[in-house]
């Protein structure tokens, strides 16, 4: 037989060799003058600005490009010039003239001209990419946007809208990642065919912003080089995000120093590190719901009472403070807060008493069975479990349907489902973005064109959807904002959207580590001011 | 000296089965061993003609099971908020308005063409994004059967010998530890204790940020791209990188192959001839490594091809804990998104790698197989 000596040798040889591989010193701390980000970024398709719509890419744009205007962090529903210096509106509100600041400048070293500005918006209107209806919805079009959208002289430049428009609409609007500035005569010659470019920007950048994209691995990493022709100084020269999939990992890289900022730490991880008391947890509230949605092609779910029933059913705080303590916050309106005319009052808390006598009023004593589809994932699935057992008490039987994320949405784009759990993120700055998705339902056949959340519903409102355009159209911001709270208002009592949370964003950072400007959209969180100590 | 052939030709008798060999082609000798060759050459071509029809089979299944997939592909292009006009005009340039069997043969002709078209998540073309994430599994898998062979064949040859003693108890707790363990806790574990806790290794990631970008690329892999370059710090960190995530899939693997090791090998020592070479006084490590371990290979051969194939499929989950940008993961975000195009061209290609390891098993049974010679 073998001796036992002998096979010890060989199988501790060989056990030695991983040993000997790890055997490498790990590194503390990230290199002087590059920050690192830790981030699921397998979300980004295109890194083009006027095609990028997923969040990991708008974040990209706002560190790469300018607009025209933007709105600050520090008080996001004042709108200030980025690229313009100022501008004026015509009486009949549909002339925009905007005169560009002096100053800003592209990675290349060129000063940003009114050409670079309309060939970009024109580009926006020409591709007619995903997130180009925000720019359209103002009456451009391939065939008309060249006179509509005119540099006038070398600083000048002027939007002329199809119809009167209130002001603050189409600031808000242009201050949207789709209304980035790239630089024509960067972008032009990279053309093939009729793309504008496109094949090129989704993976390169021509920008004004603080930042130039260095390098795009998909689902690996993302790294930007500060520009040094920006008007905006970059304080860190370089920004790194590396692809991690998994909290964990995330949590475990920004406590060994090998990560300065982690992105993706669920609540269980923020808990953990909060109790270790030096890292800086900053949370910001972002333009994203979630939500029930009440198909009202189910018989049962369309009658106004069960709609309250439902309402009144949920334990809003139980699921907040149990489930998401640092990641949602309670939110019921459609409009996120920190947006322009924002309601953020809460009137429905849990009342089973209540919630099961409108289920009687409404002919249902004995409740009734309805299918509820969500997404598999942490933590929409814990939370669906909550919904589940609350709707339950007033008698409501949910036949729960797990699933992606994207086959949910399939299912309700196409008004299949009873019950949805879902998820919507503001398009961009502005009430209209949900005030329209919310709100709005033009034609609720079932070939209609605008599918909006309201007709995904299957929710049948001429006078609210004549409301809400009306909304749009106000040329007095105050007056708009106040017109969205009456709207929101009556919204909260009748829909079939029960709104309940408003997501939070956290990003973890080391400590010494500060900077990092976070906004309500993705395409407000800013880098240049970041440094570490 | 006699060749082999013409020793075999010696040693074998006249019967009907070599008669049923086809006849040996004009101007060769007519010996054994043409006939051999040839039916060695059979077998293998036999197999190769049956790549084809496996592959056709696999783009069949993939590509029908992907088309009833509850997900609208047009979804993962255009997003939640597309207008109607750009979610029509998606679907029309997808093809997807045609009838499935015209979607499939478009498909078909594309891939014969050797274009597995474009990936919607990435937008790169879907054979680079392969080329780009293959040799990250490739690097991975390889080094993980490198180290269970090395040391699961040997424990599992071990634990045979002691059959019932307590090496072989201890062999089994491990080897039931690695094999029922879910291998992203064994990752995390890994991570807390030799990233967090001991600092002996560095965190997830194919390499530290110091390096990111610094090596040329000529293979995708890492370890050979550096060692190509002559960079060695960077080689030394691209492989501490690989050691974690490749130490938690040996271990998993290891299980396996040690268990199946151990079974092979205690059915051999079982054999007579194992007791007749006892009794003719022959060693133990002779009797143990050079007749019954010699005749096990086949079908270890077979569970080694098997696993190694399963490593290079990509490990979805330790690639997500360890940031590794494999194919496993590819394919998950890919079949998540409904993105057809990565998902059936990456499935293809998993299936060549299977079909080809298991040509290769075939052709090493040939080589191993004692009979055969």
């Amino acid at each position: 037989m073998l001796t036992r000596r002998s096979m010890l040798l060989a199988t501790s040889a060989a056990a030695a060799l991983p040993g000997a591989l790890v055997a490498a010193p790990a590194r503390a701390a990230t290199p002087p003058g590059v920050i690192v980000f830790a981030r699921q970024i397998d979300d980004i398709i295109s890194l083009d600005p006027h095609e990028a719509f997923e969040y990991s890419a708008s974040e990209m744009s706002a560190n790469v490009y300018q607009k025209l205007v933007t709105t600050p962090n520090a008080n996001p529903t004042e709108i200030t010039g980025e690229l313009a210096e100022k501008w004026e509106v015509s009486d009949d509100n549909k002339s925009f003239t905007f005169t560009l600041r002096e100053g800003p400048k592209f990675a290349s070293g060129q000063p940003v001209t009114a050409e670079d500005v309309a060939w970009s918006l024109h580009r926006v209107v020409a591709m007619n990419k995903s997130p180009a209806f925000i720019i359209n919805q103002f009456g451009f079009t391939k065939d008309n946007v060249a006179d509509r959208i005119k540099a006038t002289g070398p600083r000048t430049v002027v939007l002329t809208t199809a119809e009167p428009t209130a002001p603050s609409f189409l600031l808000y609007c242009l201050s949207a990642a789709v209304g980035s500035i790239v630089e024509k005569a960067v972008v032009a010659p990279k053309a093939t065919g009729d793309d504008w470019g496109n094949a090129w920007l989704k993976q390169n950048s021509a920008g004004s912003g603080p930042y130039a994209l260095r390098q795009f691995r998909a689902s690996e990493s993302l790294m930007l080089d500060a520009n040094p022709h920006s008007n905006v100084t970059a304080k860190t020269k370089r920004i790194v995000i590396r692809h991690m999939p998994d909290p964990s990992a995330q949590l475990l890289g920004v406590r060994q120093g090998d990560i300065d900022i982690a992105r993706n730490l669920g609540a269980d991880q923020i808990g953990q590190i909060q109790s270790d008391g030096r890292f800086t947890i900053q949370p910001s509230r972002k333009a994203s719901l979630l939500y029930l949605s009440l198909n009202q092609k189910n018989a049962n779910l369309a009658k106004p009472e069960v709609r309250q029933a439902i309402k009144w059913a949920i334990d809003y705080a139980a699921i907040q403070k149990n489930i998401v303590p640092t990641t949602y916050a309670v939110h019921q309106s459609f409009l996120p807060e920190g947006f322009p005319g924002a309601l953020t009052d809460h009137p429905f808390s849990q009342k089973v008493d209540e919630a099961k006598a409108l289920l009687a009023k409404a002919g249902l004593p004995n409740g009734f069975e309805v299918s509820f589809d969500f997404f598999s994932g942490a933590p929409i699935s814990d939370i669906a479990q909550v919904v589940q057992a609350n709707l339950a008490l007033i008698g409501i039987r949910t036949r729960m349907l797990p699933g992606e994320m994207r086959a949910v949405i399939t299912k309700t784009r196409s008004r299949q489902h009873d019950i949805a759990l879902l998820r919507w993120g503001s398009d961009y700055f502005d009430p209209h973005s949900n005030a329209e998705a919310f709100s709005m339902n033009p034609d609720n056949g079932d070939d209609a064109r605008n599918r909006t959340l309201a007709w995904r519903a299957g929710w049948d409102i001429p006078e609210l959807t004549r409301r809400t355009a009306a909304a749009v159209k106000e040329v007095d911001s105050a007056k708009r904002a106040q017109t969205y709270l009456e709207i929101q208002k009556e919204h909260q009592q009748v829909s079939p959207f029960v709104i309940m949370l408003q997501e939070i964003e956290v990003a973890v950072s080391r400590p010494g580590v500060t900077g990092f400007d976070m906004g309500p959209m993705n395409d407000r969180n800013y880098y240049h001011n970041i440094v570490k100590a | 000296m006699k060749s082999d052939g013409e020793l075999q030709a010696e040693l074998m008798p006249p019967e009907g089965e070599q008669h049923a060999a086809p006849p040996p082609v004009q101007g060769m000798a007519r010996r054994a061993r043409p006939s051999a060759a040839w039916l060695r050459l059979r077998g293998i071509l036999s197999n190769l003609a049956s790549v084809p029809i496996t592959l056709f089979g696999l783009a069949v299944v993939t590509f029908f099971i992907g088309r009833v997939v509850p997900i609208d592909p047009v979804l993962a292009i255009v997003g939640d908020r597309a207008p109607q006009d750009v979610v029509d005009r998606a679907r029309l340039e997808l093809g997807l308005d045609q009838p499935l069997y015209i979607q499939f043969w478009r498909y078909l002709g594309q891939i014969v063409h050797g274009d597995l078209g474009r990936s919607v998540m990435t937008s790169n073309p879907v054979t680079q994004d392969i080329a780009r994430f293959l040799p990250a599994t490739f690097e991975l898998a390889t080094l993980a059967i490198i180290i269970a062979v090395a040391i699961g064949v040997p424990l599992g040859v071990w634990a045979a010998t002691q059959q019932g003693k307590l090496v072989d108890q201890a062999v089994r707790l491990f080897c039931l530890a690695g094999h029922s363990l879910p291998v992203f806790v064994l990752g995390l574990l890994s991570l807390l204790l030799f990233y967090a806790t001991l600092g002996w290794a560095p965190g997830p990631g194919r390499q530290s940020i110091y390096f990111d970008g610094m090596v040329d690329v000529h293979t995708g892999i890492l370890t050979i791209d550096s060692l190509i370059a002559g960079d060695w710090p960077a080689f030394w960190d691209a492989l501490a990188h690989l050691a974690q995530p490749a130490g938690v899939l040996a271990f998993f693997s290891l299980a396996y192959i040690a268990r199946m090791t151990r079974a092979f090998m205690l059915a051999e020592l079982k054999s007579e001839y194992v007791t007749t070479a006892r009794a003719k006084g022959l060693s133990s490590a002779r009797i143990v490594w050079r007749h019954a371990f010699g005749n096990i290979l086949v079908p270890l051969v077979t569970v080694l091809a098997m696993t190694y194939a399963g490593l290079l499929e990509g490990a979805v989950l330790t690639e997500t804990i360890f940031s590794w940008p494999g194919l496993g993961q590819y394919l998950t975000v890919s079949l998540l998104n409904a993105d057809m195009n990565a998902v059936l061209g990456a499935t293809l290609v998993v299936g060549l790698i299977y079909v080809a390891l298991n040509l290769l098993a075939d052709m090493l049974y040939r080589l191993l197989d004692p009979r055969v010679k």
